[in-house]
């Protein structure tokens, strides 16, 4: 597949993440994402996108296969230095993840706080990413004054803040309106343009289909469809489907010695 | 900046969770001042039983009218006794000199001295005092005394003294020191759960700082500092009453009660070092407690 150059900023090999509860959250992936690079993961709740991005922040270990960002080997960084190199990935959430008793200022100086940045440094970097995220105005608002779309726009200043080389975004518009959805997209579009790499898990179809970026397709832990490669999963064609689906069946009516532990 | 932070983020959080905070500071103020009354007692008591305990001597006291030449004839007489090792002669005169220094106004009263000649007696195996007690005390059976002189008034071991005083001070530190085991542990336990209750009240801010790239030390200061300063505040509070108590109760008392007085009780400087540890050890133990069980970093 895939020959990851110079530019790969994200490269997973045969990645598998099997949780301690038995269930499997990505299964054998393999995918490579070029600096500058927007990407879609898309799929349905539980596809294994939120996984990738767990991983990727190493939060989480592959069970097997390896994990490269910006040519480190994720397995390699010890307990110690995991800190370090999270201050190189930006992160957006769903749930915007703000802290409700501080301003939006200081929602944002916090995270450059917490990795040692001086005042002055904060006080210098903190006007460009207020104006590049539209929150000039707001400044001195609390989370809970502000609307939906304007919390995300935190949230984005706030993983930004310290120019990362790369921002992910588990369903950043999961809990917004399509219009502002849109909103959000742009200014990560606008990050991107900057130079940031960005992965943007989503379910919303429509949204992808109008951003017109890369996208790559998740479904039960594996890629399916990966746009830059021209993979479409070959497990997944109808007769392999119809395949599975015969088994799934089969399964189903068979008599069951563990209770139902499996649907 | 980076202390300023964390100080910051400590008092914030304090503020939020004052009731909790204020029971951990309480309840090491508590310990810390029941061990600054509980320490000194048990080193004076101790020290000064075991100072009398530690020189085995025997007393021998006489008459307070004994004459040089009955002072000469009874120390012939005891030389002899069995194990007798050396003997002192504690005069009259110099006995007189030393009292007069403790307490001049109540010598002046009595105008005299009266205090009796006594010979000390260094035995030569200190397990044998008591032996020596029963061959010279003139009130002890016939059969067992060796030496009778009528010049004898009293024997004194000192042994039987500091026993009683020990037995009897036992109790009271066994009780103190239990008491204090208990409060180190109630305070340990309560400024863990204040430590605990502030990782709850900002778990968000910590997964966030996970999330931005914080190091473990970073996330952690401030909940250490939290806990630091509870208990600094609890004793700082603690020896603080107990310079008061010190000043307006105890140093007022120095001069007439004897065990306040005594000379190798544990100095107040250093017993404001030793609290001051102790409190802050106590607070550390309670938020490591809680850091080590419920913050994963």
């Amino acid at each position: 597949m895939s020959t990851p150059g110079a530019n790969t900023v994200v490269d997973f090999r045969a990645v598998t993440k099997r949780y301690d509860s038995g269930d499997v959250g990505l299964e054998r992936a393999t995918f490579a994402i070029d600096r500058q690079e927007f990407v879609f993961l898309v799929g349905a709740t539980g596809s294994g996108k939120s996984t990738i991005m767990r991983l990727l922040i190493k939060e989480l270990d592959p069970s097997e296969g390896i994990i490269r960002v910006a040519g480190r080997h994720l397995g390699e960084i010890d307990h110690k230095h995991v800190p370090y190199y999270r201050r190189n990935i930006g992160v957006v959430f769903q749930d915007f993840k703000l802290l409700p008793t501080r301003t939006v200022y200081d929602n944002i100086a916090y995270a450059l706080q917490v990795t040692g940045a001086s005042r002055k440094q904060i006080r210098s970097s903190l006007p460009d990413i207020l104006r590049l995220t539209g929150l000039s105005t707001k400044l001195h608002n609390y989370p809970h004054q502000l609307s939906g779309g304007e919390q995300q726009r935190v949230a984005v200043a706030r993983a930004f803040a310290s120019h990362p080389p790369l921002l992910l975004a588990d369903e950043p518009t999961g809990n917004l309106d399509p219009d502002t959805s849109i909103g959000i997209m742009q200014l990560l579009y606008r990050i991107n343009r900057a130079g940031t790499t960005v992965i943007v898990a989503t379910h919303d179809n429509e949204l992808v289909d109008k951003m017109r970026r890369r996208v790559i397709e998740l479904r039960r832990g594996r890629i399916i469809r990966d746009e830059a490669t021209g993979l479409y999963a070959q497990d997944e064609t109808t007769g392999d489907l119809a395949e599975r689906l015969k088994r799934e069946t089969a399964a189903e009516e068979a008599p069951r010695p563990r209770g139902g532990a499996r649907r | 900046m980076k202390l300023g932070f964390f100080l910051k983020e400590a008092v914030r959080s304090m503020r939020r969770n004052p009731a909790p905070s204020f029971a951990a500071l309480s309840c090491v103020l508590v310990t810390t001042l029941v061990l600054g009354v509980f320490i000194p007692v048990v080193q004076a008591t101790n020290g000064a039983a075991n100072s009398i305990r530690g020189r085995v001597v025997v007393d021998v006291d006489l008459n307070t009218t004994a004459t040089a030449a009955e002072v000469a004839r009874v120390r012939h007489k005891i030389e002899h006794a069995p194990y007798v090792g050396h003997i002192e002669v504690l005069s009259k005169q110099a006995g007189y000199e030393q009292e007069r220094k403790i307490d001049p106004q109540a010598f002046q009263l009595i105008g005299y001295n009266p205090l009796p000649e006594i010979l000390r007696i260094t035995p030569t195996d200190p397990a044998r005092a008591d032996a020596i007690q029963a061959e010279l005390n003139q009130s002890s059976p016939a059969a067992k005394r060796l030496v009778t002189d009528s010049a004898i008034a009293d024997v004194q071991d000192r042994q039987a003294q500091t026993d009683k005083i020990l037995s009897a001070t036992r109790i009271v530190k066994i009780t103190m020191a239990l008491l204090a085991a208990l409060l180190v542990f109630s305070s340990i336990l309560l400024v863990s759960n204040t430590i605990r209750l502030s990782l709850f009240s900002r778990r968000r801010e910590v997964e966030v700082m996970k999330l931005v790239g914080a190091t473990d030390w970073f996330i952690r200061w401030p909940f250490v500092i939290e806990g630091l300063f509870l208990g600094a505040l609890g004793g700082v509070c603690a020896i603080g009453l107990l310079a008061v108590a010190k000043i307006t109760l105890i140093d007022p008392l120095a001069g007439t009660v004897k065990l306040i007085s005594q000379p190798d009780m544990i100095d107040f400087r250093l017993l404001i070092l030793v609290l001051m540890a102790c409190a802050i050890a106590v607070s550390a133990a309670g938020s490591g407690l809680s850091l080590r069980r419920f913050l994963r970093v």
